[in-house]
């Protein structure tokens, strides 16, 4: 135990520098305003009959699923220097897909199983031709995916012929709605998403290779990484993650909602991202970063929805949250806290020997 | 004109001859050539229009087609100075949406016209200098910095207004979108401006003179060509890049204006996908998406071109309002990649 305290005083540092720990802080600073304005907010509740956990924790975990499944992709798309404007748009459509297919089909668990094979199929592919047109054709990644974005709506409005489409199957349903060990099966889902894609992206090379196309694609071509192969996956990854969440996000209310669902969640993806210590310019990235910036964004949603405040606020107040991260990151404001710091390390020395 | 208005290309000036050579020649029309696609995409499409359909060579069909787009003219000509230099502005769609739900919220309130209609364009500029500030002081990406720009414009309206804010009846600026009838033809077929078109038309004017005929409009070219080269030329590059960032914000909230005058009211979802449009009307138009090559003439050609493809889906009929996002994108992917074709046979023929 000393032990660890005595690492986490030497590292304190460095901890204090790593963007995700203030992550943490502002996570545990909303849970305290909550528990102000009702003490019981923190409390966990158990159902004997059902044996399901209930409360507002578990509300934000449950609301945080979907923020983390589009994260993780982002994360990734990010480190290789890209970005994915895509991932609200094709949310509604891997929703609008599903909610077609189950609607002509009998709510059996096979059906669930085949309209959430072809639904994160046809995400996966409208990932992969981002992929396609970023990496094989050499389009900006800006430019091929703010397309995607405003064609991907385009396309969930064909296909639910403009409607909001609702659709009953218990199996797909429960996928959202349904406990396991008292647990929303939706965060266990998204947490063993992401720990799978921890362990592939950084247990192996990956990750490595994600990074040195972001610092410097030429070189890394030099050096024998196969930037195509690679920025398609990344691309087709995170089509097929931000279908899991366009899944996760229709089958709670089993409705899809082709305006809203997914509306402006690029925002929310961005942000998880970049408080999560990852950096747009690219060349670095952290998942448990990121996995932290998620779980803020829900718990922002949650407290603002809580204490009654406008909710028409939050998107300018995360957009300027973005500004400020992104000011944080920049040389100029670097250089800035740099020379202070070694200002302040002279003045120290000065004093010293007198 | 491609000739006159060449721009200056980023590779170093050769011994100075009166006559370009026959690459250079090549080179002016390779660069102008999307561009005649366009006006020749734009006249192939007037003359299917009025085989299939009829009734598009009149007058009253071209009126509205001026009259309909003037706003996405006014945003094209403010992305060509953003493009040209090899920038990007997202924002531009939420600048417009912000700016006017505050308009008509000030104007409903009692503000004066003319106060209110100041505020919508100095709106547009204040945005447009807080993405220019983030990119040239602060190193962050055009696009990340205009997207949060972007999402901050997207949210100021909402917290505004979430609801249709109709302008009164009695709103002065309603008369920016009188019809002025300039030749009257038979029954409905009259040939008419508003005020918003003549904006357009002057800020086209405006932009084209500013663009091939300044300083300023040389800079932006040597900027899209090669900023080092640029700065090491001693050009005012840090002021021309954050100027074009405020031109662009500016006449977002002068489209704002117009738009908003035409259709008499505002909402927070005003404007969602015209980057797209706007940025499709620029690249159709034959602007490099890399910057340095380009035309405000074709950008408003671009603009008309989509204009155009809404009028004849319209008259169409078989295809669905909601295909024409897919559409445009479409159609933008399609010019892009013509101009990577043709920059990397430029390259093939340099080496």
């Amino acid at each position: 135990m000393t032990d660890v305290a005595s690492r986490i005083a030497a590292n304190r540092g460095a901890i204090v520098r790593n963007q995700a720990f203030w992550g943490v802080i502002a996570i545990v600073l909303l849970l305290a305003i909550n528990v102000i304005k009702d003490p019981g907010y923190l409390a966990i509740g158990y159902n004997d009959e059902t044996g399901h956990l209930s409360g507002n924790l578990i509300d934000i975990l449950r609301a945080s699923a979907p923020i983390l499944m589009i994260a993780v992709g982002m994360c990734l798309v990010v480190a290789t220097s890209g970005i994915d404007l895509s991932v609200g748009s094709i949310m509604v459509v891997a929703g609008a897909v599903s909610m077609e297919l189950l609607r002509g089909m009998d709510g059996t668990a096979g059906n669930a199983a085949l309209t959430l094979a072809i639904a994160l199929g046809i995400a996966t592919a409208l990932g992969a031709v981002n992929g396609i047109l970023v990496s094989v054709v050499g389009l900006q990644p800006f430019i091929s995916t703010l397309v995607m974005m405003l064609a991907g709506r385009g396309i969930a409005k064909v296909i639910t012929g403009g409607q909001n489409t609702t659709a009953d199957n218990d199996s797909f349903a429960w996928l959202a709605n349904g406990y396991v060990v008292g647990i929303p099966v939706v965060f266990l889902l998204s947490m063993a998403i992401v720990a799978l894609v921890w362990v592939l992206v950084r247990r192996s090379a990956l990750g490595l290779m994600l990074e040195a196309i972001g610092m410097d694609s030429r070189a890394s071509r030099l050096a024998g990484v196969k930037r195509r192969s690679l920025q398609l996956t990344v691309y087709s990854a995170s089509g097929l993650l931000a279908g899991v969440a366009g899944v996760f996000a229709t089958a709670s209310v089993m409705t899809v909602d082709v305006s809203r669902t997914g509306y402006q969640l690029e925002l929310d993806a961005i942000l998880a991202v970049v408080i999560g210590g990852t950096s747009l310019a690219g060349g670095k990235f952290s998942i448990g970063g990121a996995v932290i910036g998620g779980l803020l964004i829900a718990t922002l949603d949650k407290t603002v929805v809580f204490l009654g405040v406008p909710a028409s606020a939050t998107p300018a107040f995360k957009a300027i949250v973005i500004v400020v991260l992104c000011l944080l990151q920049s040389e100029r404001v670097r250089n800035l806290f740099r020379n202070r710091r070694a200002l302040r390390a002279q003045s120290q020395k000065e004093v010293v020997p007198a | 004109m491609t000739v006159t208005t060449r721009p200056p290309t980023g590779s170093a000036p050769g011994p100075a001859s009166s006559r370009p050579s026959l690459s250079d020649r090549l080179g002016a029309r390779l660069s102008a050539l999307p561009t005649v696609a366009a006006l020749l995409i734009f006249v192939g499409m007037i003359i299917y229009g009025e085989a299939a359909y009829g009734r598009i060579v009149q007058f009253n069909t071209l009126s509205n087609l001026l009259v309909n787009n003037s706003h996405l003219i006014i945003l094209a000509v403010g992305l060509t100075f953003v493009i040209l230099t090899g920038g990007i502005d997202l924002s531009v769609g939420a600048v417009i949406a912000f700016s006017s739900v505050a308009g008509v919220m000030l104007s409903n309130a009692g503000w004066h016209p003319v106060a209110a209609v100041l505020v919508m364009v100095l709106i547009g500029s204040a945005l447009g200098l807080v993405s220019g500030v983030l990119i040239q002081y602060f190193g962050v990406q055009p696009f990340i910095a205009t997207l949060a720009t972007m999402f901050l414009a997207r949210g100021l309206a909402s917290m505004l207004s979430t609801v249709p804010e109709r302008l009164a009846d009695d709103s002065a600026i309603r008369d920016l979108a009188a019809q002025l009838k300039i030749v009257d033809g038979d029954k409905v077929n009259d040939l008419v401006i508003t005020p918003g078109v003549i904006a357009a038309i002057v800020i086209v004017v405006v932009g084209f003179t500013v663009l091939h005929r300044t300083r300023f409009g040389r800079t932006v070219y040597a900027i899209g060509g090669s900023e080092q080269s640029a700065t090491l030329m001693g050009l005012p590059v840090t002021a021309t890049k954050l100027g074009i960032y405020v031109i662009s914000g500016t006449l977002a909230g002068i489209a704002a204006v117009v738009y908003t005058s035409r259709l008499g009211s505002a909402q927070n979802i005003t404007g969602i996908g015209w980057e797209l449009d706007a940025i499709a009307a620029v690249v159709i138009g034959g602007t490099l998406l890399t910057g340095g090559t380009g035309f405000v003439l074709g950008s408003v050609v671009g603009a008309l071109v989509l204009g155009l493809m809404n009028v004849l889906i319209t008259r169409d009929g078989g295809i669905r309002p909601e295909m024409t996002t897919i559409i445009t994108g479409g159609i933008l992917l399609v010019f892009v990649i013509l101009q990577r074709v043709l920059a990397a046979r430029r390259r093939g023929e340099q080496a």
